[in-house]
Order: structure tokens, then C-alpha cells, then sequence
């Protein structure tokens, strides 16, 4: 797999469009967070951007959060080697977003600070919550870096023609700049710019691709049904087995619920308005890139051909780029290469400070310091952990260098199904939830996700080339999810804690009615009584 | 408005707002699973094409993505009107 030998592509050579571009979107990045740097003097605008993000940046911001490079280049490859197929991820990914809309991200806005576990632990005690929180942010994030760093890695070797140890060294380092000196106000801006960078783009290749269709999508289609058999606009092999594929839907719809990174993004905008809008408008940009995804999937398979692709990369991920080359020459391919660079920068940089958060926030300042640290020592402890962190991120990139972790994203979303999610769900909406019941319910998620995973043929047959596997399913959420809902269910109600649903009154009032609360008796008064053991989470600037 | 009155409000506020949420998120889990049990089980009706190109499950799929979105739109039409209009109402 030597890019550099593949003939009649500059794939993999150096690209004097793709380093200007590369370089300039280093450079314009840089300079937003010199300025962003100056703005961050405090926790609240290292995590949280001071909650001055408006609803419409946000939204943006979400998108280049999420939109990661294995969407990108990932789908459209799958496409282009499978046609009909890659939308069925496609599809996967997206409908997450609704349940976060309806479920999550008001309530979210209102009750928490900077993480997830501000809203498991609101009523309940800080300390075993905080840690089983942020096990569960840790566990999620540590899997989905490795993703994106193993594959910034072979993507811009294949892309650039860099080593991969440069590669990864390069992406960690601009990525601990962004995230240590200008924290979230930074991190929403590179995401801001990424989104737009790689709506533009993809957008540009799919109206090159359909010009020469005369702009209908069906002509497009057809001709790949031409040239590769009806069967590539059918569902094929990727859906064998029914019950692997409502698993691996399971965990991607409520997956997404459970991105410490995409959850903690609701924390940047003023209210809780501003959050419901956000994801709107995030929805509405992700599902128009999956279907912009689809052309150029098609497009690529129809004007490049399956077989250049797979002569470059054996996963199809050179589809886009490859096409972008075919359309619109060496030019446009450094632009695309250089906004799949950006793509990579933006994700692990949320996926960061989201870790750096649940490091600082959770572990420092609720369990070792009971809330009492000072501010300038919770923002120093922020950005010692964001270094932390982004030095982990390129030596887990180096050690994982030649493993298949495609299957290592799946992994993140079905434990931030099983772990976060339940618990997050029914701290919000069920008054009897308990300490006990929140833990259990975190831990269960957890380590019975990465348990089944490690007992199945991803790992026991494809890794470990073993014959078979004790656990048939590629993808546990099936199982994980709704076994976290039930022990949290059941701990709880075997365990009751009189004081979590005493307070429930006040987490519903909050709720709704955000943080600026209006004397309410009844909940300022148990409030007042638990303050010791409980610290209620400091009312945010909203 | 007294504070009993005002928590009786804020209670039936919830509870509508829990509905809506629970009955967007079925109608979101109806469509996708949908999708996805008939490309398990009837994958000739997802292959079969509607026109030249256009096979039905290539639809279904770009229908599905377009529903998600419109149901996020439905609620915040839902919020930013009635529920938004009755939180201003309690925070009076």
C-alpha cells in the first residue's frame, strides 16, 4: 500500500495546493486562538466559551464536531466500493440527532456546568457519580482519539506522502495549541471553520460530479447500476444478520446521546433555547452532508472506478479525494486533502478538552477538592489536563499504528449508549434514581460493553484470529443498553435514597426553568439542608 | 400566582414536554427501524427500482434523513411557540 507508486494520481505527493491550504487553515486557526487565548481567563470560558456561542454557531460547531474523517472519506469510500450500503450508516448516524434534540440537550443546557456527570449528579452524591461519570466519559473518548489518530495517521501518509509518526505528531500538536490556549472559545471556532470548510467542499464535488449528469442524482445512480449490476443500488452483505444490524442501530442512535464531546458543546450557548436551536440547525447541516456523501460515493465509483480506488487503499477511504483529482485536477485534490486534515483537527480537539473536562471538572474539583478549589487552580488543572491528554492522544496514535481500529468508534458509541446515556436519562426524568442506581448503571454499561466487545469476532476473530467467538454480535448495544437501564432501574429501587427524590422537585424546576431560579420554597430549603454533602452546581452565566 | 398553583403548572409543563419528546422520539425510532427491518428482511422490495436509478430503498434512505430532520424542526416549532409561551407564563 506505497501511495507514491500508484500511477495516474499525485495522491500521496507532495501537493503545493494542499500544503498552502494546509497551512493556511493552520495559520488562520492559529490565529483564532491567539485571539481566543486572550478571551480565556477563566473555567467557565475554558470549557464553555462563556456560554457566548450563539445557537447558529453552535449548530455549526456541533457539525464539525461530529462530522469526523471516517464519515467523511468512510462513507463515501463504503459507497463507492458497495453503493446502497453506505447509507445505511449514513441513515445510523444521523438518527441520533433527533433523540438528542428531544431528549437530551435542553435539560442538559439547564442542570449542568461543563460535563454530563453535573447532571447525573446533581441530586445525588458527587463523589462515586463524578467517578463513574467520568470512567465513562474517559473510556468513550480514549477509544474514539485512538480512531481519529490512527486514522489521521494512514490518512494523511496516503494523503501527504508524511510518515505516519509525523502525521500524528503534527495533528497532536496543533491540536494541543488549539485546545490549551484557547480552551473551548478556540475549539468552537476550528469547528466552526472545519464545518464550513467541509460542507463547501463536499458540496463543490457533488455539483462537479452531478454537472456532468446534468445535475440529476437518478442519471448518476443508473449509470453505476450500469456499470456495476443493479445490486449496488440493494441492500448487499453489509446486512446479514437482522440482529447485528438493529444492535449496531441501537448504539448509534443513542450513541450519539452519549458523546461526552457533542454533549458538552450544549454548555457554550446562553439558554436552553439556544441549545434546541442548535441542534436543529446541526441536524439539518449532518443530513445534508450524508446525502451530499451519497453523490460523491457514486460519483466516485462511476468516474474513478472501484478498482483505482482499491489500488490505493484497500477501505475505499481514498474515494473523495480521489474524485476531487478526476473532477477538478491536482488543485481541488489539496483543497480536499487539506480540509480532511481540518476535519481530523476539529474532532480531536473536542474530544479532548471533553476528556480534559472530565479529568479537571469532575475528578479534580468534585472528588479530590469537594468543590472548594479556586478558580485559577481549576483552570490550571483544565489546561494540565488538556496537555495530559493531547501527549496521550499522539502516543496511543503511535502504538496503535497498523491495528484495524475501525471497529474502535463503534465501540465508542456503544458505550456511550450503555454507559452514559441511561444513566443521563433517568437522573433527568425518573424521580426515584439513586446514587447506587446511577453507578451500578454506569459501571454496568461500561465494562459490559467492552467485556462483549472483547469477546466477539471483531476482536476474538479478526484480531486475534481466533475460529470463533463467545459473543455473536459485532456490535453488544443490543444487550449492553437495556441491561444499564434495568440494574440502574433495579438498584435504585432496591437501594431508595430519600434525599435524591426529595430534591427532584428542584431538578425539575431547574429543568424547565433554567438556572436563574425564582425563591422556591420547598426545593431552597432541602437544597439548603444538603448543601453540605451535595454542593449544587454554581449557576452558570446564563 | 401562588407558589402551589405555580408548582401544579410547572408539573403539567413537565409531563407535556416528556410527551411530546417521547412521542417525537417513537415516531424517529419507527422510521429508522423501519428502514433498517426492511433492508434485513425484504431486501428485493429495497433493490427494486421505482425509476432508472432510483431503487426504493435509496428513497426510503434519503427519506428517512429528511424525516429526522423535519421532526427535530416539528419540535422547535412545538417549543419555541406553546412550550416557550407557557415557561414565560411561570416565570412571570
Amino acid at each position: 500500500m506505497n501511495p507514491t507508486s500508484t500511477p495516474g494520481t499525485q495522491l500521496g505527493q507532495p501537493n503545493s495546493t494542499a500544503i498552502f491550504f494546509f497551512l493556511l487553515f493552520v495559520g488562520v486557526t492559529l490565529g483564532i486562538t491567539y485571539w481566543a487565548a486572550r478571551k480565556t481567563k477563566t473555567t467557565s470560558e475554558f470549557f464553555a466559551a462563556g456560554g457566548g456561542v450563539s445557537a447558529l454557531q453552535n449548530g455549526f460547531a456541533l457539525a464539525g464536531d461530529y462530522m469526523s474523517a471516517a464519515s467523511f472519506l468512510g462513507i463515501a469510500g463504503l459507497v463507492a466500493m458497495s453503493g446502497f450500503d453506505g447509507l445505511i450508516y449514513s441513515v445510523g448516524w444521523l438518527v441520533g440527532w433527533p433523540v438528542v434534540t428531544f431528549l437530551i440537550a435542553e435539560p442538559l443546557r439547564n442542570l449542568g456546568k461543563y460535563t454530563f456527570a453535573d447532571v447525573v449528579a446533581y441530586r445525588l452524591k458527587q463523589t462515586p457519580v463524578r467517578l463513574a461519570a467520568a470512567l465513562g466519559t474517559l473510556t468513550v473518548v480514549s477509544f474514539y482519539l485512538i480512531a481519529q489518530m490512527v486514522g489521521a495517521g494512514n490518512l494523511i501518509h496516503l494523503l501527504f506522502g508524511l510518515s505516519y509518526e509525523v502525521a500524528v505528531v503534527i495533528v497532536g500538536a496543533v491540536m494541543i495549541l488549539y485546545v490549551l490556549f484557547g480552551g473551548m472559545i478556540a475549539t468552537t471556532w476550528v469547528q466552526i471553520v472545519k464545518a464550513v470548510l467541509l460542507l463547501a467542499g463536499a458540496s463543490a464535488l457533488a455539483g462537479a460530479v452531478l454537472y456532468k449528469f446534468g445535475f440529476n442524482p437518478l442519471a448518476l445512480f443508473n449509470e453505476a447500476a450500469t456499470q456495476y449490476g443493479a445490486q449496488t443500488l440493494a441492500p448487499g452483505a453489509l446486512v446479514s444478520n437482522p440482529l447485528e444490524t438493529i444492535s449496531l442501530g441501537l448504539a448509534l442512535m443513542f450513541g450519539t446521546a452519549g458523546l461526552p464531546h457533542i454533549l458538552m458543546r450544549f454548555y457554550t450557548v446562553p439558554n436552553a433555547k439556544a441549545a434546541r436551536s442548535s441542534v436543529f440547525y446541526a441536524t439539518g447541516l449532518i443530513g445534508y452532508f450524508y446525502l451530499v456523501t451519497f453523490i460523491l460515493g457514486f460519483g466516485a465509483s462511476v468516474l474513478v472506478g472501484r478498482q483505482a480506488i482499491t489500488s490505493v487503499d484497500k477501505g475505499g477511504n481514498m474515494a473523495a479525494p480521489m474524485l476531487a483529482e478526476v473532477v477538478g485536477g491536482t488543485g481541488f485534490l489539496g483543497f480536499i486533502s487539506a480540509v480532511a486534515f481540518a476535519t481530523i483537527l476539529a474532532v480531536v480537539a473536542g474530544l479532548t478538552l471533553s476528556g480534559a473536562a472530565a479529568l479537571s471538572h469532575d475528578l479534580w474539583s468534585s472528588v479530590v477538592r469537594k468543590g472548594e478549589a479556586p478558580e485559577h487552580e481549576q483552570l490550571k488543572v483544565a489546561r494540565l489536563a488538556s496537555l495530559f491528554l493531547g501527549v496521550l492522544a499522539v502516543v496511543l496514535g503511535v502504538a496503535f499504528k497498523g491495528q484495524n481500529v475501525a471497529f474502535m468508534v463503534g465501540l465508542a458509541f456503544a458505550i456511550a449508549a450503555s454507559a452514559n446515556f441511561p444513566a443521563l436519562l433517568l437522573s433527568m426524568a425518573w424521580k426515584k434514581f439513586t446514587t447506587y442506581g446511577a453507578v451500578s448503571s454506569m459501571l454496568t454499561g461500561s465494562f459490559s460493553a467492552v467485556l462483549l466487545i472483547f469477546l466477539s469476532p471483531t476482536v476474538q476473530v479478526d484480531l486475534l484470529k481466533n475460529t470463533s467467538a463467545l459473543f455473536p454480535l459485532k456490535n453488544p448495544g443490543i444487550i449492553t443498553m437495556p441491561l444499564a437501564f434495568v440494574v440502574g432501574v433495579l438498584v435504585s429501587l432496591l437501594f431508595p435514597e430519600r434525599e435524591s427524590s426529595e430534591r427532584f422537585a428542584e431538578v425539575k424546576h431547574r429543568m424547565h426553568m433554567g438556572a436563574v431560579q425564582p425563591p422556591v420554597p420547598v426545593a431552597a430549603k432541602v437544597a439548603a439542608a444538603t448543601s453540605k454533602a451535595t454542593p449544587p452546581p454554581t449557576p452558570s452565566k446564563a | 400566582m401562588s407558589s402551589k398553583s405555580q408548582e401544579d403548572a410547572l408539573e403539567a409543563l413537565a409531563a407535556s414536554r416528556w410527551r411530546v419528546a417521547a412521542v417525537l422520539t417513537v415516531a424517529t425510532l419507527v422510521a429508522y427501524f423501519g428502514f433498517i427491518l426492511l433492508v434485513a428482511f425484504n431486501k428485493p422490495l429495497m433493490g427494486h427500482q421505482i425509476a432508472p436509478g432510483l431503487s426504493v430503498g435509496i428513497l426510503l434512505g434519503a427519506v428517512v434523513i429528511v424525516t429526522a430532520w423535519a421532526l427535530t424542526g416539528i419540535y422547535m416549532i412545538w417549543a419555541n411557540g406553546k412550550y416557550d409561551r407557557a415557561l414565560s407564563q411561570l416565570r412571570r
